[in-house]
């Protein structure tokens, strides 16, 4: 088991690499110069001649990913000069945020998607089933923002039960940091709620299709414990990894919503970047991304093999 | 297609060499050429789901070429004297803060989102299918370079990795489009690849390599022809999507650009008058949504009628 997770654990070095590539040649899309570009309204030549020099532009291509690479592994990002801080203490403001979304998004996804999976499948080709299979259409089909957007309308203008936006820090005060994100975390599980119902009736499909179903039915157990004990445990193993795969959902997820309930996070600070042509910024945003992206499949991969007594004695 | 049966050619005795005046010609009924293709027509058009989402993608796609002609007004007409109306009679779906009619931008909005959806799905395409094609029929390293390249871009999620494109390319339709084009193809690669592999094991392809066939012609002659299916149901899933991606970047101010009707950057302007115009904010989303939406039940259906276990 640990020889395996090993090497995924170094499969993981050349996909990093690569990603740290493709981050990095995004600036060669830039129309132009980047230094003209960066410089914006200021088209001085010592100013751009300036930015040249300070982001390497005058060097030759490799060395200047080299010096940002070793940057990268030093855990330097690179700086905002829109904002005039270091990228990744902006991204260490910005990310608890959005990973407190996440979290709580994620509970909700769980929370919703598991259970309405086991019932679908319990009550296969009944009207149950039917309308979880037509709500999680819905759920994958729906735009997320727009969800946000009305439920604002609904819970926070026309019911006036929660504040429409903003954030409170949950160190600040938990309460109102729950009432501030539990609407945007709500929409963004609600979004993968629907993709892990699907997998859950499936997984539990097959699960209660398997003999040691019908040997723990035969053995007089009650129903509730053959679904409970024997079907659900081993269908939510495929269930964990796709958990993982969703966390990049949730990621993409929260960029929209945070722009529509105003909540200061990573999701906000690359949609301003991209507005305020602060490019390292989004280099570092999508650079963070992938690594947290890799991070949890690989949680994913090791919950998998400990989960799972077949892979652990393997 | 002819039906007429084909006459071949048996020899009469036991020896397979007697000569050509001893062979007598048999009826024997002409192979369907389209044996895989009718049960999966046939079981496609079973599924009232399915035919829904066609008829509903074939809406919306008729809508956004006949705009000029179905719109009641022109979509970027401002008028001072209808700023923010309600639903009523003139005006079905109200009108926006500078008077615009609803219904005639979510109209002309259709243009943008099947343009995105048919564009992006075309470019994630023809970029990944020859790559995955290749990573399936060589193999080895080649095999291995696509696998870490198409790994890397799907270690930064979609919308992220298309915001970030759209960002160095610059706020219009055309680099929206690009950027979500580039964002899907990682999962063209991977559908390709597969199939691919698998049609590669089969004896008809064992037979055209021994035959001489070069390989762009196996590939574009055989296995192309053969992994189809799943590509078309790739292809479907992917406009869908793309119809969200682009409605998520024209909301974020990175597609179309205004005055030009999106129901993305519809939304992005609904959300600063949500108390005083709510209905600015039901109709472009209600249009993205049951667009979405067929397309899932387009390919769901497309995925289930080419599988003969679904059959």
């Amino acid at each position: 088991m640990r020889d395996r997770f090993l090497s995924r654990l170094l499969q993981v070095v050349p996909t990093l690499l690569l990603v740290s590539l493709m981050v990095f040649g995004l600036q060669r899309l830039l129309p132009g110069d980047p230094a003209v570009v960066l410089a914006g309204d200021q088209p001085d030549p010592a100013v751009i001649a300036d930015i040249r020099h300070r982001l390497l532009l005058d060097q030759p291509v490799v060395f200047q990913y080299l010096h940002w690479l070793g940057g990268l592994l030093r855990g330097d990002l690179g700086f905002s000069w829109r904002i005039g801080e270091p990228v990744s203490a902006l991204i260490a403001q910005k990310l608890p945020v959005t990973l407190q979304l996440a979290t709580m998004g994620f509970a909700v996804g769980i929370g919703i998607g598991v259970p309405a999976g086991v019932v679908s499948a319990m009550k296969r080709d009944t009207v149950w089933d039917w309308a979880a299979n037509v709500i999680g259409l819905a759920g994958i089909s729906v735009p997320n923002f727009w969800i946000g957007i009305l439920l604002i309308l609904l819970v926070c203008v026309d019911l006036g039960w929660l504040p429409p936006s903003g954030y409170v820090p949950l160190t600040q005060d938990w309460r109102l940091s729950l009432a501030t994100t539990v609407l945007p975390a709500f929409v963004l599980g609600t979004n993968i709620a629907a993709t892990i119902m699907r997998h859950t009736r499936s997984a539990m499909l097959t699960a209660l299709d398997q003999d040691y179903v019908r040997t723990a039915r035969a053995k007089g157990l009650g129903e509730r414990t053959v679904v409970l004990r024997h079907a659900l445990r081993n269908a939510l193993i495929p269930v964990v990894t796709l958990g993982a795969l969703e966390f990049g959902t949730l990621l993409s997820g929260a960029v929209l919503i945070e722009q529509v309930f105003s909540i200061p996070g990573f999701g906000k600070l690359v949609v301003d970047s991209v507005f305020n042509r602060d490019y390292a910024v989004v280099q570092g945003v999508v650079m963070v991304t992938a690594v947290l992206f890799i991070g949890a499949n690989l949680v994913a991969d090791a919950l998998y093999l400990v989960i799972n007594p077949r892979l652990r004695d393997a | 297609m002819s039906t007429e049966p084909l006459h071949v050619a048996l020899p009469r005795g036991p020896s397979a060499a007697a000569p050509p005046e001893e062979v007598e010609t048999v009826a024997v009924p002409r192979p369907e050429r389209a044996t895989t293709r009718r049960p999966a027509l046939a079981a496609f058009l079973r599924r009232p789901a399915a035919v829904t989402g066609l008829a509903v993608v074939a809406l919306f796609a008729a809508v956004a070429l006949a705009a000029p002609w179905l719109a009641p007004y022109d979509p970027d007409a401002t008028s001072w004297t209808a700023i923010r109306k309600a639903p009523n009679l003139a005006h079905w779906m109200g009108t926006d803060e500078n008077g615009r009619d609803v219904l005639s931008r979510v109209i002309y909005g259709a243009r943008a989102s099947m343009l995105a959806a048919a564009l992006s799905a075309a470019i994630a395409a023809a970029a990944g299918v020859p790559l995955g094609m290749l990573a399936g029929l060589a193999g080895g390293w080649v095999d291995a370079v696509i696998g870490r390249v198409v790994d890397a871009m799907l270690a930064v999620p979609f919308l992220i990795l298309a915001i970030a494109l759209a960002a160095f390319l610059g706020p219009s339709l055309t680099d929206a489009m690009v950027a979500i084009g580039v964002s899907a193809a990682p999962a063209f690669v991977r559908v390709a690849r597969g199939a691919a592999m698998d049609v590669a094991t089969n004896g008809y392809i064992e037979a055209a390599v021994s035959l001489g066939n070069p390989p762009w012609r196996i590939a574009l002659r055989h296995v192309l022809p053969n992994i189809a299916p799943p590509l078309l149901v790739q292809a479907t899933l992917a406009m869908g999507i793309a119809i969200v991606a682009e409605a998520s970047l024209s909301f974020l101010g990175l597609g179309q650009q205004p005055p030009e009707a999106s129901w993305g950057s519809m939304l992005n302007a609904a959300q600063r008058f949500m108390t005083l115009a709510p209905w600015l904010a039901v109709f472009p989303g209600l249009a993205v949504f049951l667009a979405v939406t067929a397309f899932n039940l387009l390919g769901d259906g497309l995925r289930d009628a080419f599988d003969p276990r679904a059959r």
